[in-house]
């Protein structure tokens, strides 16, 4: 059959004898052996035939079939108080259990963030939401719930409650909400700003007076986008005896519990918090959402099981969002286009509530002179409150926003100079060797050089600006060619804890079982957790199995999935527990063959005898023996908690091949290049499916992805996949990923963070791609057709009438 | 779980429509990919329902004798496509379905559904204005065919009225022989989205190519309906085939539109871009014709 061609994509059949998938080659059979490392092989997820199966347990299969159906009843004006909910008609209808409103909750204001708790008061987070809210800060805020017996029934109620507000002025951007004449949006923060500081490197207004400085200065600004996540926020809860259990879908399991404790005023211990199969939350989930608001409701109805699910519009609006950042970076440089001095000034759009509040707008401002040093830096943040979504953490923590920023200054500055994107970046990026004070990261491979180098290479970067450079300038499909570099951390420390438990059983069949606080979130930690525990063990891969579900009843502690920690910080703790598991087992192994410790090995799962290699026993036999010893008999386990004092840079950058259609202002990523070096790669395969995930959130925030307000009542315009413009796989080209395995010294597996860093650079390579193109710079993202249209309109590239 | 009063599911076509003339009230379902969504948000709630989805007769595309192209109205996206009838005579039918969400709304969603959703800026709907599509309505008292232009009222409505049914999109011998069409969706990304605007052109040329005999442009998105451009088909008929031809017909088809302005697109860019689309398809229809385009080379 012909293929059918339309004007946006081509559509071909796939032909079978053809298809060849490039990971194939990298692709192992599941280790049976045990003798080679599992440790930098692609092993097949632990998860996976479960989840293509259909056999992987996510929340909502858990839930007991009988439980009530919440839904929320969500505010109408973007600022003001409720003044009333009349609630008599919801209640006769059949169904309807339960009605619940922002008057009938406890005055007990509780943090969101997903941060580890601090005992210093000063560094805690924001207290600032309540279950249900009489003072409503943004359009969709929580105000009633309804329980019912169906869903159908609870939707009926929610729909026959009426509101009355006293509304309030409006903000819908933080210029706006830190003028004159508006109205407080929380209470504590009088005048908006819910904090600002600032960066002061050298003297920057001296070093400007320097004569012969050329000034480039330039505001970028990224849009509010959303983690959309395939499953939506779900919870449910049910109490027994005096506790109460929730089980959530988040990537922060101890945090709800302690949350949900501190919302309702009982014990931390009280609440057992279980998080099963997510199905992804980039963020999202590494807040407090509904959990606290189920448990109380749980409470309110006797206890009885409770089910919270919310759609894909209320995910958009009532839970959280990547803070938008107007970014105005002033560079002067001498005309060989070193720094002189360079300036920072931003706002960051916080929405309604504090949640992970100015910690985004201050790490990306902080990492703004480290990674072009300059020695006269001055800057400026504000994280500033708007009646619009809470903003929170997402993929990026403000790196994104400030690499847009950044980025796109920096080939702003090499077309006003006319230096070429890629030399200036060789020659200006941290210096190889750069220490940074705070952390104590080293740039120890000169890895921002490296990757670019690589990736230039491998992407025929030099040669294929050359041919953009020299294309007709009448052509009206116009091609251009962009890079971009990236700064990222792993982990939270010094800011904040980096604490990691594990705990190893050793099972009867030689097998071991693994729980730890890191979790699964889709991103694959479950299989390499246990890469990494056959290693530091010395058992088959096949051997170990991951307690999957945390149950903050069984589970050792840990903070959760965020801040690309996971794989590195649990690469310290599963070491330290397995040493403690192989001491107690070649302990065994001494009494049971008589052969000193420091003779015996334990080595894809068989007591090995160093001296000449025999096999003396295998730890099948070991475990078996030991447990129903009659002599010494012990269940064998070991459980540590290992505190991370120690971070690492992580670094690459991406190249992008764009081509426009000048007259639909249409821009199509043609290919997209990233390189990373985060370290040793533990799984190959699920490393390149981050990278991946990583461009197409760039993508998206780069070209498609913007949550629009109705400036008239602050209502979000486009609340749902239709209108908000996620990527398909056909928006995409097809997404190449390189890694420089540079082993990270101060890392237990030589590995460090890829979670995030994939989706800071796409973006601005792909308007710096663009800008060659066309020779027009964007300053916002997302560079849409209506921005292109404006912009090539406002530059004359698109006349007013038809050519002939 | 949706709101569903009654949900009455006949075996044939007949019994379908008397179901109709009992109870005009009654909604009728045929895929429910515009339906159940309406549900879901809270829409049509508390109806009752007549499923034709199980109706086979209605699911056939065939030539009748004086080779009227007949496609029944429960032709899902994917078959229009794949259709030997559509693909030989109609091609840029085909093309304009495939661009309709993914790979399962072209599997359950239906032509006949398209059309009787009344909304501008469906797919199939601007292609079938530039084919001269007539829709065929019966019900238990008789049989009617109407023009698609007529068949559309204004936005989200239509002349179908309480106890009939599409049965069949009729397109006639004289509407596609020796016609070559074209289609292009102009919309935010390249899958599951609709359309911001489309055109769809249909051209017929003289034996040497030379002359444009007829030409049929059709927007969507572009009024409340889909619409014709007659102005601009004016300056197609009976001119050379050229780019001169095509910029003018292009422009004056701008003439026939009421794009609006709206938080998803401004006029300013609406016209600009349906001037563009039409340019584009006219030349593609025209090259597929056989006709012979010079594209000067700057603007």
């Amino acid at each position: 059959m012909t293929p059918v061609s339309h004007p946006a994509a081509t559509i071909v059949e796939p032909d079978s004898a053809t298809i060849a998938h490039p990971l194939d080659a990298l692709y192992a059979e599941d280790l049976e052996s045990g003798d080679a490392p599992a440790v930098g092989q692609s092993v097949t997820r632990v998860d996976a035939r479960d989840k293509v199966l259909g056999r992987a347990k996510y929340t909502d299969d858990l839930c007991p079939r009988n439980a009530l159906w919440i839904k929320v009843m969500h505010s109408t004006i973007a600022h003001g108080y409720v003044t009333a909910i009349d609630t008599s008609y919801a209640e006769a209808i059949p169904g309807v259990v339960k009605v619940l409103t922002c008057f009938d909750v406890p005055d007990r204001p509780f943090p969101t963030a997903g941060h580890p708790w601090s005992t210093d008061p000063s560094h805690q987070d924001v207290s600032d939401r309540l279950l249900l809210n009489r003072h409503v800060r943004y359009w969709g805020d929580e105000i009633a719930v309804v329980v019912a017996e169906t869903e159908l029934a609870a939707k009926a109620g929610v729909a026959a409650l009426t509101a009355t507000y006293d509304e309030l002025p409006f903000a819908l951007n933080p210029l706006d909400s830190m003028a004159e004449g508006m109205a407080t949006i929380q209470e504590d923060y009088p005048g908006n700003v819910l904090a600002h500081s600032r960066l002061s490197v050298g003297n920057y207004a001296e070093a400007i007076k320097e004569p012969g400085l050329i000034k480039v200065e330039g505001t970028y600004d990224t849009g509010t986008v959303q983690h959309c996540h395939i499953e939506n926020a779900i919870c449910f809860a049910e109490a027994q005896g005096d506790r109460i259990t929730v089980t959530t879908s988040t990537q922060i399991p101890h945090i709800v519990r302690r949350v949900v404790g501190q919302a309702l005023g009982i014990g931390w211990g009280k609440v057992r918090v279980v998080k099963p199969y997510i199905g992804g939350g980039f963020g999202n989930k590494q807040d407090v959402l509904s959990e606290p608001l189920c448990a109380w409701v749980c409470l309110q109805v006797g206890g009885r099981a409770v089910k919270l699910d919310t759609t894909r519009e209320e995910t958009f609006v009532s839970q959280r969002v990547r803070h938008a950042m107007q970014i105005k970076v002033t560079s002067w440089l001498r005309p060989d286009g070193t720094f002189a001095a360079r300036k920072y000034e931003s706002y960051s759009d916080q929405g309604g509530y504090a949640s992970h509040g100015h910690s985004i707008a201050a790490k990306a401002m902080n990492c703004f002179h480290e990674l072009y040093q300059c020695p006269n830096v001055e800057g400026d943040t504000w994280t500033v409150y708007t009646n619009k979504p809470t903003s929170g953490a997402m993929r990026g923590y403000g790196i994104p926003q400030a690499m847009w920023a950044g980025e796109g200054h920096i080939d702003d500055i090499c077309r006003q100079f006319g230096f070429d994107p890629l030399d200036y970046r060789l020659k200006m990026i941290m210096a190889d060797g750069h220490v940074n004070k705070f952390s104590g990261n080293e740039n120890y491979f000169d890895s921002p050089r490296q990757t670019l180098l690589a990736g230039a290479e491998a992407f025929g970067f030099r040669q294929l600006h050359a041919e953009c450079e020299a294309q007709d300038p009448a052509a009206r499909i116009r091609r251009g060619a962009g890079v971009a570099s990236f700064w990222y951390n792993t982990g939270v420390w010094p800011i904040a804890l980096e604490s990691s438990a594990s705990r190893m059983v050793l099972n009867e069949d030689g097998s071991v079982s693994l729980s730890l606080g890191e979790t699964e979130i889709g991103q694959g930690g479950d299989t390499v957790f246990s890469q990494m525990t056959a290693d530091a063990v010395g058992v088959p891969f096949s051997d170990v199995h991951v307690v999957s579900t945390q149950d903050t009843d069984v589970a050792p502690f840990g903070t959760g999935a965020y801040a690309s920690r996971q794989t590195y910080v649990a690469g310290f703790t599963i070491r330290q527990t397995a040493n403690l598991l192989r001491e107690k087992i070649l302990a065994h192994a001494h009494e049971l063959t008589n052969m000193p410790v420091a003779q015996l090995d334990l080595v894809g799962g068989r007591i090995v005898r160093t001296t000449d290699g025999r096999e003396l026993m295998t730890l099948k036999e070991l475990a078996t023996e030991v447990l129903y010893s009659m002599k010494h008999s012990e269940h064998i386990a070991a459980e540590s908690t290992y505190q991370i004092k120690t971070n690492a840079y992580s670094f690459g950058c991406s190249f992008a091949e764009v081509e426009v259609d000048v007259d639909l202002c249409q821009a199509r990523v043609v290919r997209l290049l990233n390189v990373h070096d985060c370290g040793t790669l533990i799984n190959p395969a699920l490393a390149e499916g981050q990278v991946h995930g990583g461009q197409s959130m760039s993508i998206g925030l780069a070209l498609q992805e913007e949550l629009l307000f109705d400036p008239r009542n602050g209502k979000p315009l486009n609340n749902n996949l239709l209108d908000y413009k996620l990527c398909t796989t056909v928006d995409h080209p097809d997404l190449e990923a390189m890694f420089i395995e540079n082993p990270e010294p101060t890392s237990a597996f030589g590995t460090k963070a890829l979670g995030e860093p994939p989706t800071c650079s796409p973006a601005p390579a792909i308007r710096n791609a663009i800008l060659q193109a066309t020779g027009v710079p964007l300053y916002h993202a997302p560079m849409t057709p209506h921005q292109l249209f404006a912009r090539f309109t406002e530059t004359g590239l698109i006349g007013e009438s038809l050519h002939v | 779980m949706f709101d569903l009063k009654a949900l009455y599911i006949p075996d044939t076509v007949e019994e379908a429509l008397e179901l109709l003339k009992e109870r005009p009230e009654a909604r009728v379902m045929a895929g429910g990919s515009d339906n159940l969504v309406k549900l879901r948000d809270g829409h049509l709630l508390g109806l009752e329902w007549v499923s034709i989805f199980g109706l086979d007769e209605l699911r056939q595309i065939t030539l009748d004798d004086d080779g009227t192209i007949r496609i029944g109205p429960l032709v899902n996206f994917a078959t229009v496509a794949r259709h030997e009838i559509v693909r030989t005579h109609i091609p840029s039918l085909a093309h304009a379905v495939l661009t309709i969400g993914g790979p399962q709304v072209r599997n359950i969603g239906t032509i006949g559904g398209n059309l009787c959703n009344g909304v501008p800026s469906a797919d199939s709907a601007s292609t079938c204005y530039a084919w001269d599509a007539q829709m065929e309505l019966r019900s238990a008292d008789g049989v009617r065919v109407v023009p698609i232009p007529e068949f559309y009222i204004t936005a989200g409505k239509v002349d179908l009225r309480p106890g009939e049914l599409v049965t069949g999109i009729l397109i006639r011998r004289e509407s596609y022989e020796g016609c070559f069409g074209a289609y292009h969706k102009y919309a935010m990304r390249n899958a599951m989205d609709i359309a911001t605007v489309n055109c769809s052109t249909v051209v017929k040329l003289s034996a040497d190519h030379s002359t444009i005999e007829e030409g049929r442009i059709a927007f969507g998105v572009a009024a409340p309906t889909p619409i014709r451009a007659p102005h601009g088909e004016a300056e197609l008929r009976g001119k050379p085939v050229s780019m001169a031809t095509v910029n003018a017909a292009a422009t004056a088809a701008l003439s026939d539109t009421r794009a609006r302005d709206s938080w998803r697109a401004g006029k300013a860019f609406r016209e600009h871009m349906l001037a563009e689309i039409a340019r584009r398809c006219l030349v593609k229809s025209i090259t597929r014709a056989g006709g012979r385009l010079i594209e000067s080379s700057s603007k």
